[in-house]
């Protein structure tokens, strides 16, 4: 069965043109593109009128919490691949932080074969950096590679030890791999809840100070200066560490960086008292961080946008704040919340937000993905920008139901999202 | 039940059937409160009885952490009332088979309580509790985030020895940063008009302090001279193990309101601390006796407040009509 988009807006990258075309998939691919095509070239096609809205490759996740195996009360692969695809994305990276964590070859293969059979999109596992993300011991990346991992990360516990983290990334640069970097220094960060700042000496919570993050991007941009290796910081949120990614930038360091849609668009001030919704970690900074972070991704400072989703139980954030667990869901409202807050006020162009969802992230795990041309995999998102709707959690596919957004009104999201040419997603119902 | 709805609109989104926070009170109903007190007292000097308000009713008072003082407080401010009291003791309740601060709540809501008094180690407790249940629920301590009643009696013996608040200088001492006492008088001093200044070491002071008002200095001798209220924090000997200071000799050189000191302060310098003291450390032992020193007088004052906060959360609306007890 073929496939054909009419008359939508097709965004490209890197161009970023948006240019009315047709659109034709056929068997999984894109068969042909062209600004009208002809009833025969078509025939026993199912259409989808494009018009007036946007096409885009499908969007890339680069950080996901999948929680499979080990936490299958937060979220399974299905939940969560359901997730995505109703919030857009057709390609997510899980991190690997799971139990057990996804430290060889096995257990790679095995999160892929559960994302084959149950999950709507693409899933690319993260292997860890360490032995059970335990900063001791290397992963066996060259094992994970052959079972099809684009990065490493221990995110969620920061490689603590300096020569460590560079051993590692002279091993990964063998592979040609990217090394997600949580920053976070352990003794910076001990005990810590929220951002250090007004907010927390006026709730007598201990502070995370944005030091913490700051100290280990220093360290890692060093390291990957003196390896050479390609260094990818995770989930960046504050203006010191903006400061130190442009200047590595500038000489030339391999590094990019990504920022989540909670970042932009929230202060520490904006939390509600206690509400462990707001608590995920790196924590809401202050507002001078929100601007510092919006104008890096303007200006490409940082690279992309990531959501870093990470579902919890109610019941596990229902709990004293200090014992609720850190994170936030973001497949589901990443694109809303981009559209609404930064990119029709202004702050950011749609070409802009559309690259570092697209594009940008296919760049940073090496996907043959991120663009929409003939022959390519039929990988694709279109985008509504006018549609008003109001987050809603009870209707979130994701097992999380904690974000901080609930109620928002925003304008402008996924109205459709294909996978290999299967519409697995039509106006917010997924189709397994 | 009607008396619940005192505090007037909830305009900071805060509904106020319950006290979990200074920060949530207006100046009129600290006056209020104030005054309440104020009549108990005079009632109980007198040696007349109180009005049984709270008969036939039952106050819960959860300690998750230990505490001498504010507990008993709080348990005679509601015998004083004519109200029973239920102790919660921790170390033989379900939370040692792991239920949890919800389950807990809910569980003693259903047992049939008209209040509870919560303390407990970690912040924002109180809150997660007066979300879940729909009777009063007064924060005996939370975490390091506020102590609303002991800044209420503060405010009362300040009151009462000086007889206003605006105006007063008051001097903070010591270790703020993991202070819900500090916290709340923060709250109570700006609202009430008192110009208030923090001497502590740098590592014990949280960011933000001069954003909310507050001037910090760095030498004690100075601050001193100029106070009419010094009110010193304790000092938790464990914060020398965990590095914030170097040494409680150190401590005690730098902040400690030693005899020596006491014969440089002004002979009508209040000296005020929350309890427990720590002799020898914060405070000299001979200090602590002193005629400036109104500790025990704090102490005292709990009692009243906590009645007039017991009247005012769970009492007929006896105080809209007669104002005497």
């Amino acid at each position: 069965m073929s496939l054909l988009l009419k008359s939508a807006l097709v965004f490209n990258s890197p161009g970023g043109l948006l240019e009315k075309k047709d659109i034709l998939i056929k068997g999984g691919k894109i068969f042909k593109i062209a600004p009208v095509l002809e009833k025969k070239e078509h025939e026993n096609s199912q259409v989808i009128d494009a018009w007036g809205k946007i096409v885009a490759p499908g969007l890339i996740d680069l950080h996901v919490h999948l929680r499979q195996p080990g936490e299958e009360g937060k979220e399974t692969i299905k939940s969560g691949c359901a997730a995505a695809a109703a919030g857009g994305f057709t390609s997510i990276a899980c991190m690997p932080n799971t139990r057990p964590v996804t430290d060889s070859k096995m257990m790679v293969e095995r999160v892929k074969e559960i994302a084959r059979r149950e999950g709507v999109v693409n899933v690319y596992p993260v292997g860890a950096i360490t032995k059970g993300s335990l900063g001791e011991e290397l992963a066996e990346m060259g094992l994970m590679v052959e079972g099809g991992i684009k990065a490493v990360s221990d995110d969620g516990r920061p490689v603590a030890d300096a020569s460590m983290m560079g051993l590692a990334m002279e091993y990964a640069k063998m592979f040609n791999l990217p090394l997600i970097s949580h920053c976070e220094d352990p003794s910076l960060a001990l005990g810590g809840v929220m951002n250090q700042g007004l907010t927390s000496t006026r709730l007598g919570l201990r502070g995370i100070p944005d030091t913490a993050e700051a100290v280990m991007v220093a360290r890692d941009i060093i390291l990957a200066q003196a390896s050479g290796s390609h260094l990818h910081i995770a989930h960046v949120s504050c203006a010191r560490s903006v400061e130190l990614i442009e200047w590595a930038k500038s000489r030339g360091i391999k590094v990019t960086a990504e920022v989540t849609p909670h970042h932009l668009v929230l202060t520490e001030e904006e939390m509600e008292e206690f509400d462990a919704d707001y608590k995920m970690n790196p924590p809401l900074r202050s507002k001078e961080d929100v601007e510092a972070l919006r104008k890096a991704l303007k200006e490409g400072v940082i690279d992309i946008i990531a959501t870093d989703h990470a579902p919890h139980s109610r019941e596990d954030k229902g709990v004293e704040f200090e014992r609720a667990p850190f994170g936030v869901v973001g497949l589901e409202t990443a694109l809303p919340l981009i559209l609404t807050e930064l990119v029709h006020p202004g702050h950011i162009k749609l070409e802009e937000a559309l690259a570092s969802l697209t594009i940008k992230p296919a760049e940073i795990l090496g996907l043959d993905a991120g663009v929409i041309r003939e022959g390519a995999e039929a990988d694709l998102t279109i985008v509504d920008l006018d549609k008003e709707d109001k987050v809603d959690r009870e209707k979130f596919y994701s097992g999380g139901k904690n974000t901080p957004f609930q109620g928002w009104k925003v304008k402008g999201g996924a109205y459709m999202t294909i996978v290999k040419g299967k519409i697995v997603m039509r106006e917010g119902k997924v189709y397994f | 039940m009607s008396g619940r709805n005192f505090f007037p609109s909830p305009g900071d989104g805060h509904v106020k059937k319950d006290l979990l926070g200074l920060k949530y009170l207006e100046k009129d109903e600290i006056n209020f409160i104030l005054e309440r007190a104020r009549l108990y007292k005079a009632a109980y000097k007198e040696g007349r009885s109180f009005n049984p308000l709270l008969k036939e009713m039952t106050v819960a008072n959860l300690f998750f952490e230990p505490s001498t003082r504010t507990r008993i407080s709080f348990e005679k401010a509601a015998f004083n009332l004519g109200g029973r009291v239920i102790n919660f003791d921790t170390g033989s309740s379900s939370i040692q088979k792991g239920e949890t601060l919800l389950d807990t709540v809910r569980t003693v809501a259903s047992l049939g309580v008209e209040a509870m008094v919560i303390r407990h180690s970690l912040a924002g407790t109180s809150h997660l509790a007066a979300g879940e249940v729909d009777i009063p629920v007064i924060n005996a301590g939370d975490g390091c985030h506020e102590h609303p009643t002991q800044a209420l009696l503060d405010l009362f013996t300040i009151k009462e020895i000086k007889g206003a608040t605006a105006g007063l200088k008051v001097l903070m001492v010591g270790d703020v940063l993991h202070s819900r006492v500090a916290r709340s008088n923060l709250w109570g001093f700006k609202k009430m008009g008192l110009e208030v200044t923090v001497v502590g070491p740098f590592s014990l002071l949280p960011p933000g302090l001069e954003e909310r008002g507050v001037t910090l200095m760095k030498d004690l001798d100075e601050a001193l001279k100029t106070v009419d209220i010094i009110y010193i924090l304790r000092l938790q000997q464990e914060r020398q193990q965990k590095g914030y200071i170097p040494s409680l000799k150190e401590y005690r050189h730098l902040f400690g309101i030693t005899e020596d000191r006491l014969k440089r302060i002004s002979e009508k310098t209040v000296i005020m601390h929350p309890g427990p003291v720590v002799p020898g450390v914060e405070i000299d032992y001979p200090v602590t006796r002193s005629t400036r020193s109104k500790i025990q007088e704090q102490v005292r004052n709990g009692v009243f407040v906590r009645m007039a906060l017991f009247e005012l959360l769970l009492g007929e609306e006896v105080w809209k009509n007669e104002l005497a007890p």
